[in-house]
């Protein structure tokens, strides 16, 4: 095995470099718990613990998504603007119960999705500018249906979700943790999982072998926008209100952060979802060890950057 | 011999411990030609990266005007002097001419502008010195395949004094009537002193230009001399470690042709149109037959293969397999109808180079290999294990990405995608371009076995020879329609040449 890495790069030693593209993610999770442990106070606590992985559940959420959608050389910035339709829509059908205002947002979210995907397998248009459409008008959307309002939810289901407890674990992280081992078997098990990286790999090559190359990233951006979407449900549930106008903002960029930095090319042609799940934690905890240090946001800010620069570098330097 | 310019002596490269060269010597004299020749993995990539300072040699040495050097970078031996172009064109196709010509370097106004009088000016001065003529001010990838290389070609021979021209593969791209110009260039070059290190697969163009060749076979060199003492033949037989009598009593190719078919077609294309592509183009192929599709570039070969296997639109017309009409414009539609196309640029539209060779294997047939859409990893793996084994795929396994391969290998993966979904009509376009000698043998073989087996098959190669050899019906294309068939005895390379030139074709030259 050893060997057939090796003759990868063909005389250039790559073989460090690529290494580091696929397991750097975990080596990085894996030293900044050890460093925390030693230094940060409280860090290796069970309640500690529990509020990160609680915290991260929503961007996880929708990076799972994401990487799906990124597997096909697409793009998906509208993620955000769709977890606020979600949530403007809750509160207009929580009046019927609360499985059917679930209902109601996801398939708000399957839709956006599909005009996502429409414009990008149908119409031919570029994916960061197709769903850049709907990143700017799915919020105004969200706003004209919410009345430009943050209005409380009280449903008892509805708030379990983000608050509940089943088996001592909280709901938003073993909702989490189903959909990853789903999208993960997705990928691993599933036809449309093999589709979705021979159309992110080689999308001629894939059309002459008669894939169904339209149906599949339609398939990948309505998943996107079901689970931005869900990501959208839960993170009202945790607020206990609906707020189209703030829900969601700018979580994109932490989600295809996430994404990249567990090594996932933009490039297509490849997903990985443990390491998506990796990233994403990664992520997360560097921001909570900084702030529990008493570094300011902004320094947070500039280490997260310097995270996501060094990942693109490794990729670089793998290719 | 002249001065030799730049030469390698005993050098011995190993990747990973495997041995890729094995004590090569090689001398590039001033104003000489020589060729370089080898099956894929006999080491010519290696012997030119170790030149151009890609790789460092593990032992031996590079030498430069009689000195030894270390090229560290491919700069550093660009800065010597020693140009190289390969087969991909590394050039900006949004720019101008041009600006392409000089990237980098362009003439700058006062104001630190780039002076476009001047540069338009300078461009057409360098392109005028090898009788080029291209306008300078239209976008790159406005232009042919063919002149683009020309102008890469250019642009490498103007950046820096160029006294050492390497050329891999130069004309896998080019039209005949562009090989002419680029073999005007080499000749003006090898006038003006330039040593030229000439890599190709096509025997043709080696006897045309080379003064000298080498032969490399499992890294090794195993001739080196003027070419006029080494016959085809024997060049062939050298190159595969074969033995001699044994090339000449099968021939060049490995293609019979001959087959016995029988007498209801197999596919029946009628009519096959589309604007400013395809004029009334109709072929039928019987199971057993190999049919040949003849003509220059852009008279609509790959077209009509890619109209036939559901890849392009039609204007009118429709194909049949066995009888039943296919849905046309689908892709699905043909491969389940049977229909199988080896498409013309490999990496470009056939592999995926990041995915295993398992997965690559595997594309068409995974809705067969599924079961309530999930991937049967089992009979996926006997499949590939089956066809690794019938194709003779060389690989350190299934796992290993199709990129890694080489281009023989990468074909045979292609090969094996198609013949797991059991197709009842073959189109091959190019099957054999741009892969290593034995590797073509091998394709070549496994083209006539199918046909034996009953497979119908169309074969689109810009190697006459092949298509001569190999084929049971010629038909031959010119401006998308087509100009005439050619069959049994009377395929011969002078009836497919005349057919290809008469009238209309003559226009071209």
């Amino acid at each position: 095995m050893a060997e057939a890495t090796a003759g990868v790069g063909s005389g250039r030693r790559s073989l460090p470099a690529g290494w580091l593209q696929d397991y750097g993610v975990y080596v990085g999770l894996a030293l900044l718990v050890l460093v925390n442990a030693l230094f940060t106070p409280n860090f290796l606590s069970l309640t500690s613990a529990r509020v990160q992985l609680i915290q991260v559940a929503p961007v996880l959420l929708v990076a799972l998504g994401l990487a799906l959608v990124i597997g096909t050389e697409g793009i998906d910035i509208s993620v955000g603007s769709i977890m606020a339709l979600a949530a403007a829509v809750i509160p207009l059908y929580l009046g019927y119960g609360f499985a059917v205002a679930l209902a109601a947002a996801l398939l708000v979210g399957a839709l956006a999705g599909a005009f996502n995907g429409f414009l990008v397998a149908f119409v031919g248009v570029q994916p960061i500018v197709a769903t850049l459409a709907l990143l700017v008008g799915g919020r105004g959307l969200a706003l004209v249906i919410a009345n430009g309002q943050l209005k409380q939810v009280r449903n008892e289901t509805l708030l379990a979700l983000g608050n509940g407890d089943v088996l001592g674990i909280p709901v938003p992280i073993l909702l989490t943790a189903v959909v990853a081992l789903a999208v993960g078997f997705v990928v691993r098990r599933s036809t449309f999982g093999r589709q979705v990286v021979a159309i992110g790999g080689n999308r001629a090559a894939a059309a002459l072998g008669g894939l169904p190359v339209r149906r599949v990233l339609l398939g990948v951006y309505v998943i996107s926008g079901v689970l931005a979407a869900l990501s959208g449900v839960v993170t009202t549930a945790r607020l206990t209100a609906s707020d189209p106008r703030a829900i969601g903002d700018l979580i994109e960029l932490e989600a295809i952060t996430a994404v990249v930095v567990g090594g996932t090319p933009l490039t297509g042609g490849r997903v990985r979802v443990l390491a998506t799940v990796a990233g994403a934690i990664l992520m997360q905890l560097i921001r909570a060890a900084l702030i529990a240090n008493n570094f300011p946001d902004s320094i947070a800010r500039i280490v997260q950057a310097a995270i996501i620069v060094a990942a693109v570098l490794l990729q670089r330097r793998a290719s | 011999m002249a001065e030799v310019l730049l030469e390698a002596a005993g050098v011995v490269k190993r990747f990973a411990g495997v041995l890729a060269l094995d004590g090569v010597s090689l001398q590039l004299g001033g104003g000489e030609v020589h060729g370089l020749v080898g099956e894929n993995g006999a080491g010519k990539s290696t012997l030119i990266k170790i030149l151009t300072g890609v790789h460092q040699p593990d032992e031996g040495e590079v030498r430069h005007l009689g000195r030894p050097v270390r090229f560290a970078t491919p700069l550093e031996a660009q800065q010597a002097g020693i140009s190289t172009i390969y087969q991909e064109i590394n050039l900006v196709p949004l720019l101008s001419v041009a600006r392409n010509l000089f990237l980098g370097h362009e003439p700058l106004n006062r104001l630190g502008l780039i002076d476009s009088a001047r540069l338009h000016r300078q461009a057409r001065e360098v392109l005028g010195r090898y009788g080029l003529d291209i306008d300078v001010t239209r976008e790159l990838r406005t232009l042919g395949v063919g002149t683009q290389q020309m102008v890469a070609i250019v642009r490498a021979l103007t950046t820096g004094e160029a006294r050492v021209v390497i050329m891999d593969e130069p004309t896998s791209a080019l039209e005949p009537r562009e090989v002419d110009t680029l073999f005007r260039v080499v000749d003006q070059l090898r006038g003006e002193g330039v040593a030229l290190l000439y890599v190709s697969h096509r025997l043709d163009e080696l006897y045309r230009i080379c003064q000298r060749i080498t032969v490399l076979r499992d890294g090794r060199m195993v001739h080196t001399g003027p070419i006029a003492e080494l016959p085809r033949l024997k060049l062939v037989a050298t190159m595969l470690g074969r033995d001699l009598t044994d090339v000449r009593e099968r021939g060049l190719t490995q293609l019979e042709g001959g087959h016995v078919a029988a007498a209801a077609p197999v596919l029946t294309a009628e009519h096959l149109t589309r604007l400013h592509v395809l004029d009334d183009v109709s072929l039928t192929v019987r199971p057993g037959e190999v049919v040949g599709l003849a003509g220059l570039l852009g008279a609509g070969r790959s077209e009509t293969l890619r109209a036939i296997a559901g890849a392009d639109p039609l204007d009118a017309g429709g194909v049949s397999v066995g009888g039943t009409r296919v849905r046309g414009g689908s892709t699905k539609a043909a491969i389940a109808a049977g229909i199988a196309l080896l498409p013309e640029d490999r990496k470009a539209e056939g592999i995926i180079p990041n995915l295993s060779i398992r997965d690559n294997i595997v594309l068409a047939a995974l809705p067969r290999l599924s079961r309530a859409g999930l991937v049967s990893d089992r009979r996926a793996d006997e499949l590939v294990a089956t066809f690794m084994k019938r194709l003779q795929i060389k690989a350190s396994g299934p796992d290993q990405k199709v990129g890694e391969l080489s281009g023989g290998n990468q074909q045979k993966v292609l090969l094996a995608r198609w013949l797991c979904m059991e197709p009842r009509v073959l189109l091959l376009d190019e099957p054999t371009r741009g892969i290593d000698v034995g590797a073509k043998a091998e394709v070549q073989a496994l083209v006539d076995e199918l046909a034996e087996q009953g497979l119908g098959v169309v074969l689109v190669s810009s190697d006459l020879e092949e298509v001569v050899e190999g084929a049971d019906r010629v038909v031959v294309l010119r401006d998308g329609a087509v100009s005439g068939t050619v069959e049994g005895d009377d395929i011969t390379e002078d009836r497919v040449l005349a057919l290809l030139a008469t009238e209309g074709g003559g226009r071209d030259g």
